[in-house]
């Protein structure tokens, strides 16, 4: 009971969080990081659901989302079909898709797993290069407007409320199926695969259903990015890419809903606030990453778990 | 209720396990004893489906209705109450109704002790995907409900104190119980324990014979494979004994103590 009181406490002050912030943004282009961030922050609560607690790490999210993103985009902007349902079709796909990759691919683990997500991300990379006459290649291809039901998203205003309200969504959706027995068995998994099979419960099946829920979270925040942009590229399927959705996650802390969430907005801030550093940019926002791993190696969302306690004490 | 039929496994040309055969009674307690390496952990992986077995079968019977004994088990055979459940994977097994415990621990070590028995009632709760998602009434039911039960379980072992602490933080001893409550939290025909009072002082054995016995004495079919000779004696209804993957002997406790290729091969020439 305590525990849902939390949990609505938590989610209470996201909200107020969201509707703060607003105020305290000088112009367009600081709504552009809070949505970036914000969808960042969707695609790693979805990978931390497979990393922190089903403990498999895909080097391949920044493909899968890409891969969505593409879907949709091809099918709203060449075919003609309306956004939300070109996007809900790319996100049925993409289940299917991860589905069908995560038979084989599940039955690995450890570092294999990594390595194979790592494989079918580079795939995507080539493949969305090479298609150059749906894909425009590694130019990239301009998006039309996102609408549902006739009404445009036109405004950063209008993004930022929608990828808070999918925020919201997705981090509830995220606590009820880990207070249920099926979350139950994802931390199971992560402790003791053998203890999850003694009370009859199919690993594998859990490890593809968790692989197919963060996939499909991944394209659905890439598909909202795309069309928040106007514009995508291969650039968004690179390695890079993958790299940086797992190192959100493990910076912000790993297994944590909010962890990721810290995570994402962070280090989608940082890179910003480290522009006037200039050539030192990269260097400096390594240092930063090496430090809190060595001081916090359980994410930044230990230190806020300190100051819980204090305020707890006090 | 359980009948395995000469069955091998083989690990490259080493025979772990070699032309085995044996029945397990309804309500009974049946040990199998032996040298380390033996074979014991290999054949219990064996009828759990975690190791596939090289040749033979492993039947359970279905209609757990008829008094089984011996005589039966073969009429059985010919006429098919039972199931072969040769090379079927543990996860299966347990709605089944087959459970094991294990050697080293397989406990989760980051839920609490309540958590680790709610596991144990998983079978019997709802994991609909989309009524998870949205939290619906049957899964917040559902969680009440086994909530319940599990803490029941906890009392019935006086074990309500620790219910909420995490378990990594609780004793070897505790441990080794919980993992036998998660297994009788999923309502098994038949259960396996593998070594469950190595590194226990006598008092934990003592509690966890008991715990077997009542086990057993409420018609669920026990196969124990332990080390502790003072306990298998007390508790068993048969043992087998192996040596070498092969069976060197079978029989009630007194006859098995008094056989000397057993005392010469395991038990020791002091023993008794």
């Amino acid at each position: 009971m305590a525990q849902a009181v939390k949990q609505i406490k938590d989610i209470l002050f996201l909200i107020f969080f969201l509707i703060v912030i607003p105020f305290f943004f000088k112009n367009d282009f600081y709504y552009e990081i809070a949505i970036l961030s914000l969808l960042n922050a969707i695609i790693c609560i979805g990978l931390n659901l497979l990393m922190g607690y089903a403990g498999q790490i895909s080097l391949g999210h920044g493909g899968f989302a890409a891969l969505g993103a593409y879907i949709t985009v091809i099918l709203s902007s060449i075919y003609d079909i309306s956004p939300a349902v070109s996007l809900l079709v790319s996100l049925v796909f993409m289940a299917f898709f991860a589905f069908v990759i995560s038979k084989p691919i599940l039955k690995l683990e450890g570092h294999y797993l990594a390595m194979a997500t790592l494989g079918v991300g580079v795939i995507i990379y080539i493949a969305v290069n090479a298609q150059a006459d749906l894909t425009g290649g590694p130019d990239g291809m301009g998006v039309d407007i996102f609408k549902i039901f006739g009404f445009e998203f036109d405004s950063n205003i209008k993004w930022y409320i929608l990828s808070s309200i999918l925020l919201i969504l997705v981090i509830v959706t995220f606590k009820n199926i880990i207070n249920s027995p099926y979350g139950r068995i994802l931390r199971g998994i992560h402790d003791s695969n053998q203890a999850v099979s003694s009370v009859g419960a199919d690993v594998a099946r859990y490890k593809s259903y968790v692989f197919v829920i963060s996939v499909v979270i991944a394209a659905l925040a890439g598909s909202m990015y795309a069309f928040f942009s106007g514009f995508i590229s291969p650039a968004e399927a690179s390695f890079n890419r993958s790299i940086e959705l797992v190192v959100m996650v493990v910076f912000g802390g790993i297994g944590r809903v909010y962890g990721a969430l810290l995570g994402a907005v962070f280090l989608t801030v940082l890179p910003q606030l480290l522009t006037s550093f200039e050539d030192y940019q990269t260097l400096i926002y390594g240092v930063i990453i090496i430090f809190v791993m060595i001081f916090m190696p359980k994410g930044i969302i230990s230190l806020f778990d300190k100051l819980g306690k204090t305020n707890a004490h006090s | 209720m359980l009948i395995v039929r000469e069955l091998c496994k083989n690990f490259g040309g080493l025979k772990a396990v070699d032309e085995l055969s044996f029945n397990v009674k309804r309500g009974t307690v049946h040990s199998i004893i032996g040298p380390n390496g033996a074979g014991k952990t290999t054949l219990i992986n064996m009828i759990t489906g975690i190791y596939s077995v090289t040749s033979g079968e492993i039947y359970l019977r279905k209609d757990d209705d008829i008094k089984c004994v011996e005589e039966d088990d073969i009429k059985d055979m010919i006429h098919g109450h039972r199931e072969n459940i040769t090379n079927i994977p543990m996860h299966k097994l347990v709605h089944k109704g087959i459970c094991r415990t294990f050697q080293h621990l397989e406990i989760c070590g980051s839920m609490s002790a309540l958590e680790n028995i709610m596991l144990g009632f998983d079978k019997f709760m709802s994991k609909n995907i989309i009524q998870t998602c949205l939290r619906t009434k049957r899964i917040k039911e559902d969680e009440k409900k086994f909530e319940y039960e599990a803490m029941k379980y906890l009392n019935m072992f006086n074990l309500e104190k620790i219910a909420y602490k995490q378990a990594d933080s609780l004793s070897y001893g505790v441990l080794k119980k919980l993992e036998i409550i998660r297994a009788l939290a999923t309502k098994p025909k038949l259960i396996l324990f593998d070594e469950p009072v190595a590194g226990l002082n006598p008092k934990e054995t003592d509690e966890i014979s008991q715990i077997i016995k009542e086990v057993a004495n409420e018609g669920l079919s026990v196969i124990l494979v332990e080390h502790d000779m003072k306990m298998v004696m007390k508790i068993s209804d048969e043992i087998t004994v192996m040596n070498f993957g092969k069976k060197l002997a079978y029989g009630k406790p007194e006859e098995i103590a008094n056989n000397q290729e057993v005392i010469k091969a395991y038990l020791g020439s002091n023993y008794a």
